[in-house]
């Protein structure tokens, strides 16, 4: 018999909701059968625990006294510059965002010691932060300047709002050239040295609901270790890709958009990254609740790592040149053992994504809703289905016609 | 026969002695140079693996004592900061010697310091800073 999500919150209020994380699922719908886990199991918990670039805050600091425009002027968190093309003091702040006297790239390979990821791990951490602005000076806003510690207990608002986290799947990276390459896949050594892969698995959020049945625009989540929601599909979202029998998309697909209060999150949480040769990021925990509605949402979430396929892409050339291919296809059970077989040649593989994180998180979602302390919410809109046309399209460059003199 | 990692600090006038070929010679041992920071006149580091029978690296040891080297057991050095590592397993590929693995269900990254050469790649690799070499 199909449940609603307001018969489970009912249940979850008298303490009586059964909670399973997707790992845990796995192993009783082999017991029970899928029919009867569906009857007595509520909800299920995923959980992601990896680097995830599109990421950011957005942060109210205050008006200052006189006050001061930084919109269109600049602003400086612990020497990072912050994005100010908004009102008088709201600014944000990006996961890569570097300080200007970086070095960068200059000398091969960057370090990129800290930036934005760093700057949001350290707000949330609770530790001042430098803030330096400017403004251009405005009868209603004249200050020119400011130089301020700041403190995210002080702020107005702080929020988290990252465009696109919880990748649905990702590729297998690795490097045929004779060089070592650094990439946001990691080291990547020469002549298939290693290969490095970055998703939760059977654990991913999207992978446990793989055709968006449950999870779509305002479904409540774990973020960053405190409440948030899921606001818009992620950019990129690509639904339409290959999919298993099962429904699992075999290369990267679907991706969330999420936003939360960053004064309830946790720096256990949300870790600034530093990736050599690349640059700066910000590893995020994400933890979504799926409701078992019926025995199809069910079965979706019994996915295991062997069930989930992805593809090996050669990061040297095929990538940064968007050449397309594959150099066979692997399964996590097969990444997670530690070693792949490709183009004849066994190579050890890393991962990026924490799948120990993801198991915490899942747990402490699933502790969550068996307090009462966390309620399921009800999407507001699903997110663009498989059949939605939606495809993730490259840049159209078309030359710009330039005129003499300009 | 038995095996030692240390870490010799050597200072400026001794730079340019023939230690490694003393202790090969002289001592029997056999050395395997996993570092070396050396500069003409300055104090210098250099970190080897010393094997052969006990007593000749005790005598060895002694020899480096005696010029007034500064010895330390290697793993001293390098420090793995657990409570920073998210448990990716992001630098096992990379680690050379094993020294970085994974745990039997291949979920949780632990480090095995005796096997570590400070070959310093799993600095480059982590993106959380874990591991720390103190030289």
């Amino acid at each position: 018999m199909a449940k609603t999500i307001k018969e489970i919150n009912e249940r979850i209020k008298k303490g009586k909701a059964v909670v399973v994380t997707a790992e845990e699922v796995i192993e009783l719908a082999g017991k029970k059968g899928t029919k009867k886990t569906a009857q007595e199991v509520d909800v299920v918990t995923t959980g992601t625990f990896g680097p995830m670039c599109s990421s950011g805050a957005y942060i109210n600091f205050g008006h200052s006294k006189p006050r001061i425009k930084v919109g269109g002027g600049t602003a400086y968190l612990n020497a990072v510059p912050a994005y100010t093309g908004l009102a008088a003091v709201d600014i944000y702040i990006g996961a890569t965002a570097l300080p200007d006297d970086d070095p960068r790239n200059t000398v091969f390979p960057g370090t990129f010691s800290y930036g934005g990821g760093h700057v949001i791990e350290d707000l949330v951490s609770g530790k001042d932060i430098t803030f330096v602005g400017t403004g251009y000076g405005t009868d209603c806003y004249p200050r020119r300047q400011i130089e301020t510690l700041i403190n995210i207990r002080d702020l107005n608002e702080a929020v988290l709002f990252n465009p696109r986290n919880a990748y649905q799947n990702y590729n297998v990276a690795v490097n045929l050239s004779d060089k070592v390459i650094y990439t946001y896949m990691g080291m990547l050594q020469p002549r298939l040295g290693n290969a490095n892969y970055c998703s939760a698995g059977q654990l991913s959020p999207l992978l446990n609901d793989p055709l968006y049945k449950t999870i779509g625009i305002g479904t409540r989540i774990f973020l960053g270790g405190g409440i948030g929601y899921v606001v818009w599909n992620g950019t990129q979202f690509n639904p339409g890709v290959r999919r298993t029998p099962g429904g699992v998309p075999t290369s990267p697909a679907g991706t969330l958009a999420v936003m939360g209060d960053l004064k309830q999150m946790s720096p256990r949480w949300l870790k600034g990254a530093s990736f050599t040769g690349y640059g700066v990021t910000l590893t995020v925990g994400i933890g979504v609740p799926i409701p078992v509605l019926d025995e199809e949402i069910l079965t979706h979430t019994t996915v295991r790592d062997e069930d989930i396929k992805a593809q090996v892409v050669d990061y040297s050339q095929s990538y940064p040149q968007v050449q397309p291919g594959s150099l066979g296809e692997v399964n996590y059970r097969q990444l997670k053992s530690g070693t792949i077989e490709v183009n004849g040649k066994k190579i050890n593989t890393g991962g990026i994504s924490s799948y120990a994180k993801a198991r915490e998180i899942a747990e402490s979602l699933k502790q969550w809703i068996q307090k009462g302390a966390f309620l399921l919410s009800e999407p507001v809109a699903h997110l663009p289905g498989a059949d939605s046309g939606i495809t993730f399209k490259l840049l159209n460059e078309r030359p710009l016609k330039r005129t003499r003199g300009k | 026969m038995k095996k030692k990692r240390v870490v010799l600090t050597i200072p400026p006038h001794l730079i340019e002695q023939p230690l490694v070929y003393n202790l090969i010679k002289r001592h029997d041992l056999m050395i395997s140079i996993l570092r070396a920071n050396i500069t003409p006149k300055e104090q210098g580091r250099l970190v080897i693996e010393m094997s052969g029978e006990k007593r000749n690296i005790d005598a060895g040891l002694a020899y480096l004592t005696g010029l007034e080297i500064e010895i330390q057991p290697l793993a001293q050095d390098i420090k793995w900061h657990e409570e920073r590592c998210i448990h990716c397993t992001f630098c096992v590929p990379i680690c050379p010697t094993g020294a970085l693995y994974r745990d039997q269900e291949g979920i949780l990254v632990a480090f095995n310091k005796d096997k570590c050469i400070a070959c310093e790649l799993c600095i480059k690799v982590c993106p959380y800073k874990v591991v720390e070499i103190q030289f």
